[in-house]
């Protein structure tokens, strides 16, 4: 099984729950999809279980929208594949806090 | 000398004010959890270094955060609230069914005996349990599984869980209020729930005395009369002296007794502090002064308190939680407002000063008393 080393990039409230210093390094086993990011994410931070996907249902909370090479990647589907350059660390996967306020 | 530590949750993170007990000159800390919502923080009656605080916002969710040393260091422990089979429905303001879903922890409620115990009221409302530290939560779902589920319906803050009694006598004894469906009593732990309103009229619902439909904004007792119980309603101030079975006004000579918040004195059972607000579609104190009222006679008879308060241009609220008391020798008496101020009378209200005048809009306070 391959591994890839995939970057994620945090919205500041959840670097500062994580305790995270910049971007997410993350070694990802097998396909790269938002599930296995995710997955691999929260095993890292458990504090950040629940913050971007609900509990139980592992929907994509309404609030939280993912990026990537400059495409919205928040409506494809979990376990689709993320792109190409998200899969060999050229790009993160941006998860970001919608825009929303004055 | 003992002291005090009051713990401020706002809108945009939390604040501990700490002072000896002169309560004249405070320590501030924070913000914690910046940026974030902090619906309640409140320390546990055993072990005063065990607090818990409520973190959440519309983004990221539900969080709860426990410190172990008074809050000088805090870990963040279990944010799963799951509702306990099948969720069901209740009504939406409009009077449609939508399905239970849960928002936020509105109110934390340690244990009287186990700081590892704690009660959590949550958004759509129901009652949730730790027993380890809010490592996990568990519901008790014979609140939400009461046969009046259906119709209860949400206030214009949500429909929220906001009060939690505890009888000292036996925790077994709970009491808490749903706003807006009203007061429930369980004898029993939290299996079976009774509704507790008779007595209460409510503008706004079909039948204006129902069972259940009443837009309760906070109750409180004090610890020695765990059976008289104080209601501050949308409109009207209520007292029940049998645990609930029944009701009655006592807003006697309020200039208006539309509120959220109510207190009782930590030395005197019959003693009780309001804060009225102008009406239910204008949240700011009448004539733009702020004025808390104070009896002495368990209701009915209420004077203002003023001095060191604004008595002009004061337009803030005083939300639900916002309100709580010491129990040094001088009963001290604390509030915090909308507009970002929290207030400390060392002298049982009899006079005022603002212990931080700029904080976000405060959602809640709790003061605990150290030896």
């Amino acid at each position: 099984m391959t591994t890839h080393s995939v970057r994620v990039v945090l919205p500041a409230h959840l670097r500062v729950l994580g305790r995270v210093d910049g971007e997410v390094v993350l070694a990802v086993d097998g396909p790269v999809t938002q599930r296995s990011v995710l997955d691999a994410l929260e095993l890292r931070h458990p504090v950040l279980r629940g913050t971007i996907r609900e509990h139980g249902t592992l929907r994509r909370r309404a609030f939280v929208r993912f990026f990537a090479c400059e495409r919205d990647l928040s409506h494809e589907p979990p376990d689709g594949p993320l792109p190409d350059e998200v899969a060999t660390g050229a790009e993160p996967l941006l998860v970001v806090g919608a825009m929303a306020g004055g | 000398m003992s002291g005090v530590r009051v713990l401020v949750g706002t809108r945009k993170g939390a604040f501990v004010l700490s002072s000896d007990g002169a309560r004249r000159d405070w320590d501030i800390s924070g913000p914690h959890f910046a940026g974030w919502e902090i619906y309640h923080l409140k320390g546990s009656a055993t072990d005063p270094d065990r607090l818990y605080a409520s973190q959440s916002g519309g983004w990221f969710g539900q969080l709860i955060q426990r410190s172990d040393d008074g809050g000088r260091t805090w870990t963040a422990v279990g944010n799963e609230f799951s509702y306990e089979g099948d969720a069901g429905t209740h009504q939406f303001f409009d009077g449609t069914s939508v399905p239970w879903t849960f928002t936020r922890v509105w109110h934390l409620e340690p244990s009287l005996h186990d700081p590892d115990t704690i009660y959590a009221g949550v958004e759509d409302a129901a009652l949730f349990r730790s027993v380890d530290g809010g490592g996990s939560w568990q519901e008790l779902p014979g609140l939400r599984g009461h046969g009046t589920g259906p119709s209860w319906q949400p206030g214009a803050g949500g429909m929220c869980l906001h009060s939690i009694l505890l009888d000292p006598r036996d925790e077994a004894h709970m009491t808490v209020a749903i706003s807006a469906a009203g007061t429930f009593r369980t004898d029993d732990g939290g299996r079976i729930w009774r509704a507790i309103n008779r007595g209460l009229r409510s503008e706004g619902i079909p039948d204006q005395d129902a069972e259940v439909g009443h837009c309760v904004h906070h109750i409180a007792a004090h610890a020695t009369r765990p059976d008289t119980l104080f209601m501050q309603k949308h409109w009207d101030v209520m007292r029940s002296d049998d645990g609930g079975e029944q009701w009655r006004e006592i807003s006697g000579d309020l200039p208006t007794d539309f509120g959220f918040v109510i207190d009782v004195h930590a030395h005197e059972p019959g003693t009780v502090y309001v804060v009225p607000i102008t009406s239910d579609y204008l949240h700011v104190p009448l004539d733009g002064k702020l004025r808390v009222y104070r009896s002495r006679t368990g209701g009915d008879e209420w004077e203002p308190l003023t001095r060191g308060l604004p008595q002009e241009h004061c337009y803030v609220n005083v939300l639900r939680d916002a309100m709580a008391v010491d129990s040094l020798d001088r009963c001290g008496i604390y509030f915090g407002t909308t507009g970002g101020q929290v207030y400390v009378s060392p002298d049982e209200g009899d006079t005022w000063a603002p212990i931080v005048r700029d904080l976000p809009a405060v959602l809640s306070v709790e003061v605990q008393t150290l030896p």
